[in-house]
């Protein structure tokens, strides 16, 4: 069975993928999804804190209200999935990179190297994350590329962990000793028949991943220091709703059930690839 | 068993080392001037020069380092550029409240936790199975920060709005009431704890909805061992199987679960502490970063990092305490 058709089989990861290729494709077209412009201001004091479902005097319904300048919640939340998702993905890529690296890299030097790169692993496992977000971020000057660079490479280390453990039991198998008996150097024994083979940590620790990654980035944004303020961001816009949680609950609330949902639906995409992709577990579903 | 505790305790003091040099090198390589904070604004050429000698700014980057970690370890961590006061004392007055909240929030999230766990294997398939899987999967979704806005939108704003009675309308904001100081007794507990509650609930709620995910799969695992059916076959009564064969076997994971959640935990808290104003580390580390207070943002990583490696080698004793494979081994 290929593996992208056991993957589908798995109702959890199917759901999962539904969910995130919805954001995915509002993110895509915000443009023509969005019946606002998600900053622009008009009249601030006729359309501010509109609920949810009214027609505003332009015509427009806003199904989930406006803001505190009267911007369109709907608007906004389709444009801040751009940041969520790009944010997301682009530093799971960088972690699974690093992650990849330093974990092979461990498993087939062994020795001395294989004890300082592990040591430096838990070292940084031992680091509570945001900690170091928080560090980086203000002292640095804050930036798109800079979040993404920082949850990257805050988020390697259970990859590494995963991956060494992986190449380390594939080492020992009877094709990777008959391809090395065939002659396959140390590089290429690595990336066409050990690397292939251990994927299913690298799948699953992406999708976990990605939902991760995001909550973090709203976390900064909601701490006013990720995406500066008048783009919109779900952690910005989950911000600026605490100062109208009495009158206006819905400008808070929707960002973060949007960022609820991508995360459960990226842990419903690792969950169903674990099941999925482990052989032990593949022919047992619950 | 005392040689894997003291190797431990040099490991972890091993990485507590890493995570302060990393940190400071972070910090120092950081673009921005510190001694801009001791000058007034459009001070001259002159007076930056005095402030960067007067803190030692003027040295080289490696003699600074080996200084610093000198007086780091011998306890002189230096005085708050904000605050005008020894570090050592803000992070003596933080420390209790951040070390009231985790702890009791570890213990909510494991009680809960494990019982909402077993209670859905035992039930396994059932509609209330479903409903707590579909529960847990998404309070372990939600973003600490936005559960606690929405925790103070019900329990301090609606419950007041809506009459609720007094004891479901909730403080919002610091460890104690503004005049707790003239309560008595019992009335400062009960306030302390009203204080408490929407922290609490928060940190519990998302950590106990992640156990139970866990304790949930563990045991459905380890249910399907043939040891288990063994023990039924035998005539073991069913209630004895689920708590010594069963839950026994399936609880040894979560305890390695302890360690791993901790810097999650920490993380949570600092979001927490920020939302309700609640005077612990992480409150002081959003405020010391967002003031540029170098010594404070160095101090409260230590600590951070200090409190993660303490629970992780309590994790680490626990579990050979469980599992008694592992005494035996050195």
């Amino acid at each position: 069975m290929s593996t992208a058709r056991a993957l589908l089989r798995d109702g959890r990861t199917v759901t999962g993928l539904a969910i995130l290729a919805l954001f995915g494709a509002l993110a895509l077209l915000a443009p023509w999804v969005a019946p606002t412009d998600p900053v622009a201001l008009h009249d601030v004091l006729a359309t501010r804190f509109l609920s949810p479902f009214t027609v505003g005097a332009d015509g427009v319904r806003h199904w989930l209200g406006t803001d505190a300048f009267g911007r369109d919640v709907f608007s906004r939340l389709v444009y801040g999935a751009r940041i969520s998702l790009a944010v997301g993905l682009l530093s799971v890529a960088v972690s699974i990179g690093v992650g990849a690296a330093v974990g092979v890299t461990s498993a087939m030097a062994g020795g001395v190297i294989e004890r300082a790169l592990m040591a430096v692993t838990d070292a940084a496992l031992a680091m509570p994350r945001i900690v170091l977000l928080l560090a980086l971020v203000t002292l640095w000057q804050p930036s798109l590329l800079l979040v993404v660079l920082v949850l990257g490479f805050t988020g390697w280390m259970s990859v590494a962990r995963l991956t060494r453990a992986e190449v380390k039991g594939l080492m020992g198998r009877p094709f990777v000793e008959a391809a090395r008996a065939g002659g396959s150097g140390r590089l290429r024994l690595m990336w066409r028949h050990v690397l292939p083979n251990a994927l299913t940590p690298l799948i699953v620790a992406a999708a976990l991943g990605v939902g991760n990654a995001i909550m973090l980035e709203a976390g900064l944004s909601f701490l006013g220091l990720g995406v500066p303020a008048p783009a919109p961001s779900w952690g910005n816009m989950i911000a600026s709703g605490r100062d109208a949680l009495v009158n206006a609950p819905w400008v808070a609330a929707f960002p973060g059930l949007a960022v609820a949902l991508a995360v459960v639906a990226s842990n419903l995409v690792g969950d169903g690839a674990r099941d999925a992709l482990d052989p032990r577990t593949r022919r047992a579903p619950r | 068993m005392l040689r894997r505790i003291l190797k431990r305790l040099a490991l972890g003091a091993g990485v507590v080392l890493v995570v302060i040099t990393v940190t400071f090198f972070l910090i120092n390589l950081a673009p921005g001037d510190p001694a801009r904070l001791w000058v007034a604004p459009g001070a001259g050429a002159e007076e930056l020069e005095a402030a960067r000698r007067a803190l030692g700014l003027d040295r080289p980057l490696a003699t600074r380092y080996g200084s610093w970690l000198w007086n780091f370890v011998r306890g002189d961590w230096g005085v708050s550029l904000a605050q005008q006061r020894a570090v050592t004392q803000i992070i003596a007055d933080a420390l209790p409240y951040t070390l009231l909240l985790s702890v009791s929030s570890l213990l909510v999230t494991y009680i809960v936790g494990i019982t909402i766990g077993v209670v859905q294997a035992i039930k396994h398939r059932s509609p209330l199975d479903t409903g707590l899987t579909v529960t847990t999967l998404l309070v372990y979704g939600m973003p600490a920060y936005w559960l606690a806005i929405m925790l103070v939108l019900v329990f301090a704003y609606g419950a007041a709005r809506y009459n609720w009675p007094a004891w479901l309308q909730l403080p919002a904001m610091g460890a104690a009431a503004l005049d707790s100081e003239f309560y008595t007794g019992w009335g400062r507990v009960v306030d302390r704890m009203r204080h408490l509650a929407l922290p609490l609930v928060t940190l519990g709620a998302i950590g106990a909805a992640g156990t139970a995910r866990y304790v949930r799969g563990a045991v459905l695992d380890v249910r399907g061992h043939e040891f288990v059916r063994t023990a039924r076959a035998k005539g073991i009564a069913p209630l004895a199987v689920e708590l010594r064969h069963v839950l026994r076997n399936a609880l040894m994971p979560v305890v390695t679960l302890l360690g791993l959640s901790l810097p999650a935990l920490f993380s949570g808290t600092v979001f927490v502490e920020v939302i309700f104003a609640w005077p612990g580390m992480g409150r002081v580390m959003v405020d010391a970063v967002g003031a540029r207070d170098y010594p404070v943002v160095m101090a409260t990583t230590a600590i951070f990092a200090v409190l993660v490696v303490i629970g992780n080698l309590l994790a680490d004793l626990l579990y050979a305490w469980v599992d008694p494979r592992l005494r035996q081994t050195p």
